[in-house]
């Protein structure tokens, strides 16, 4: 009957890796590290695998750049994006861990209204560490937060809930808009500071966005494919948002939770909304097909495990996402190449870490 | 806070009076609602004269109001307690209806400013809400903010909003054996956001501070489900979460929005919960049955207003959930009788 207060124990130091993308630097990660020190990173460096990136000092991490991706998937690195952020997902396929946290290198710690710096990653633990409520909205948001329960009207039947599989954190400052809004809003800041987390339910989908975000690598890793985007595709910026509609059919299905919400992280950089037109102007009309597409997405009773669900959903985006465009027919393709790479990586017999990355311990 | 501007002649305020002495309610409402016409209602079962303080324009009913137009036959909806409220949705013409708890003042926001609740709901219905997806920067209508990146285009100009739900400060609207758990549980976290509840996603709605378009969604909002022990308590209720489903079902199907968060309104304390759990139990357990009902309720594309759909749900009511509960068939017939009650003064 009483939503438990579960408070944040050991901090998951062996549990969780933090994977990092990169092209530039790593220069944010100094500000981080009260919080993320503790932490083992998987950095995965874009673009020219002949520069070198400076990790600060104190870090434990392992750095994979495209040659590395390339020799330890061959030819299914094919599916890994190149210059684009989305290679981001190789090394939520190459992490050992239960969880996953993944940030952008432009994005600080935020202040909470009373002028705290926000552990982001703690929050997205709490989040990841207690359960979702899906099937019923409660108006008071996340129930199991301290101060707040199951509002009257509550099924007492609901009220364990699902486990969490994703923790989408939000951002102050430069807000996620996509280029047309940039270009009419260029100076618009997101400086309202909401105090909430919440499940967003059954059969509601949402625009993921990978700059903030955490998950249970367990539950739902393999549905975190971030698609083919970058050098030589006809699409960018849409990476995250297709690996979020993927997952959240699939959380559907399965009945895991998705929470959206606190925690806040400080944007940084606003990108160019030229470049970023050109990237995402095929994206503002595929995804008027794409929407409807994942709003009547039902799997078969047989796709029991996440990966059977990943599988059955590339075959419908083959079928019924060809036609908008050859390219889902690719991206189908290489959805199926992910999960054969995913399963080699992680099938039972890989149980160490693969040779030759460039780790340092502390 | 609002940025509209709002046309006050658009506007009822509904006072269901629980209790006698409603002054000091109406003098912490008094700047916002004196600008406002207002229907206070009586509890019919409430004996004596109720006292108003002056300075306001309103309408008053009592039992022989209610008794002259709703008639004393057996099959006569009751309109006791929190439901006297319906009595002034029905006697309304306004285009807006906004209600709130007599034992509610108004809230003070995290920078201590005083909450216009009213200016607030009428904003939440006089902007589109977005319910086929779900924003995750909340409200883009909102100033400050806008659509997320991924939200599809074809659906930026939104649908109408028929209802609005708001929050609660202090004393949370929780149901009796959770506050009777946690009997220190006070809601002190003010969440700055107003959102769309996305379609088909049910919710427990609260009547305790609400605001609906009379003209999109009135005859949804109806007293139809009362408990056989029902008290004066909302512990000791679930006539509003019932209407509650009733009206996002309808909203659902024809399109129309509901959104949650701001405006909050302080909640005073008032009522034991460990007493009202004596009564309130039924409530809770019938919750278990109403839930997955209203989920899987589906109305017919015939039903094309919001009559329609009342007296379609209701029929199924009466069709699935009657048999189980003498409570539920008691709701479908006060459903129907309330739409005909609705069409008829209407009419006059």
């Amino acid at each position: 009957m009483t939503a438990p207060v579960i408070p944040v124990a050991p901090p998951l130091k062996d549990e969780l890796d933090i994977v990092i993308p990169t092209i530039r630097n790593l220069d944010f990660l100094e500000m981080w590290r009260p919080f993320f020190q503790p932490y083992h990173l998987i950095i995965v460096q874009d673009g020219d695998p002949t520069k070198i990136i400076k990790v600060p000092e104190g870090f434990d991490y392992e750095l994979y750049n495209r040659n590395d991706i390339n020799r330890i998937l061959g030819p299914k690195a094919s599916c890994i994006s190149f210059k684009d952020s989305a290679c981001r997902c190789f090394g939520f396929m190459i992490s050992k861990k239960k969880y996953i946290y993944t940030i952008d290198d432009d994005c600080f710690v935020a202040k909470d209204p009373t002028g705290k710096d926000i552990n982001a990653l703690q929050q997205h633990i709490h989040n990841l560490l207690t359960p979702s409520t899906p099937f019923f909205f409660n108006t008071l948001y996340d129930p199991y937060r301290e101060g707040a329960d199951f509002v009257r009207g509550y099924p007492f039947s609901m009220r364990e809930g699902v486990p969490t599989a994703i923790s989408h954190g939000l951002w102050l400052n430069i807000p996620d808009y996509d280029a047309p809004t940039q270009l009419v809003k260029p100076r618009e800041r997101n400086t309202r500071y909401v105090d909430a987390v919440m499940t967003i339910p059954k059969r509601t989908i949402f625009p993921m966005c990978g700059m903030n975000l955490g998950f249970d690598r367990e539950l739902i890793g393999p549905a975190m494919y971030f698609g083919l985007m970058g050098d030589g595709q006809p699409i960018g910026r849409y990476d995250d948002m297709w690996a979020g509609w993927c997952a959240k059919v699939i959380c559907d299905h399965l009945s895991l939770g998705v929470k959206t919400g606190l925690p806040y992280i400080w944007h940084s950089k606003a990108s160019n909304p030229f470049v970023n037109l050109k990237k995402e102007y095929k994206g503002i009309y595929w995804q008027e097909e794409i929407i409807p597409f994942f709003q009547s997405v039902t799997f078969s009773k047989e796709s029991t495990t996440v990966q059977k669900c990943y599988i059955e959903l590339s075959k419908m985006v083959k079928e019924k996402l060809s036609p908008v465009d050859p390219y889902f027919q690719k991206l189908a393709d290489a959805m199926l190449t992910w999960i054969e790479a995913w399963e080699e990586l992680n099938s039972p017999a890989k149980s160490a870490p693969a040779a030759n990355a460039d780790t340092k311990k502390k | 806070m609002s940025e509209i501007s709002i046309n006050h002649d658009e506007v009822d305020i509904v006072i269901g009076a629980l209790q006698l002495d409603l002054t000091s309610f109406m003098e912490e409402w008094k700047p916002v609602f004196s600008l406002f016409h207002l229907i206070i209602v009586q509890d019919p079962d409430l004996k004596g004269k109720l006292e108003i303080p002056a300075g306001f324009n309103y309408d008053l009913y009592t039992k022989s109001d209610i008794d002259g137009v709703v008639g004393l036959s057996s099959n006569a909806i009751s309109f006791s307690g929190y439901s006297c409220r319906y009595f002034g949705y029905l006697m309304s013409h306004k285009k807006y209806i906004i209600a709130i708890d007599d034992d509610c003042i108004p809230a003070k926001d995290s920078a201590g400013n005083f909450v216009d609740a009213v200016a607030q709901h009428i904003t939440n219905l006089s902007t589109p809400a977005t319910p086929f997806f779900f924003n995750t920067l909340y409200d883009p209508f909102c100033k400050g903010t806008d659509f997320v990146r991924g939200y599809p285009f074809s659906l930026r100009s939104g649908v109408d909003c028929g209802l609005s739900c708001g929050l609660w400060l202090n004393l949370a609207d929780l149901d009796a054996p959770t506050q009777a758990l946690k009997p220190e549980l006070r809601n002190t976290r003010y969440v700055d956001a107003v959102l769309t509840v996305p379609s088909r996603t049910m919710m427990p709605v609260s009547g305790i501070n609400i605001a609906f378009n009379r003209e999109l969604v009135g005859p949804a909002l109806l007293p139809a489900f009362r408990l056989a022990k029902e008290g004066n308590l909302r512990w000791e209720t679930v006539e509003d979460i019932w209407t509650g489903m009733c009206v996002k079902v309808v909203c659902d199907h024809l399109r129309l929005g509901v959104k949650s968060g701001l405006p909050y309104v302080w909640r005073k304390e008032r009522g034991n919960a460990i007493e009202s759990l004596k009564k309130e139990w039924e409530g809770v357990k019938l919750m278990e049955d109403i839930v997955p009902f209203f989920q899987s309720l589906r109305l017919s594309t015939s039903a094309a207003t919001a009559e329609d759909c009342v007296s379609e749900i209701a029929a199924v009511v009466k069709e699935k959930l009657a048999p189980t509960n003498p409570v539920f068939a008691r709701a479908a017939e006060n459903m129907l009788e309330w739409v005909k009650l609705w069409k008829r003064v209407r009419t006059q």
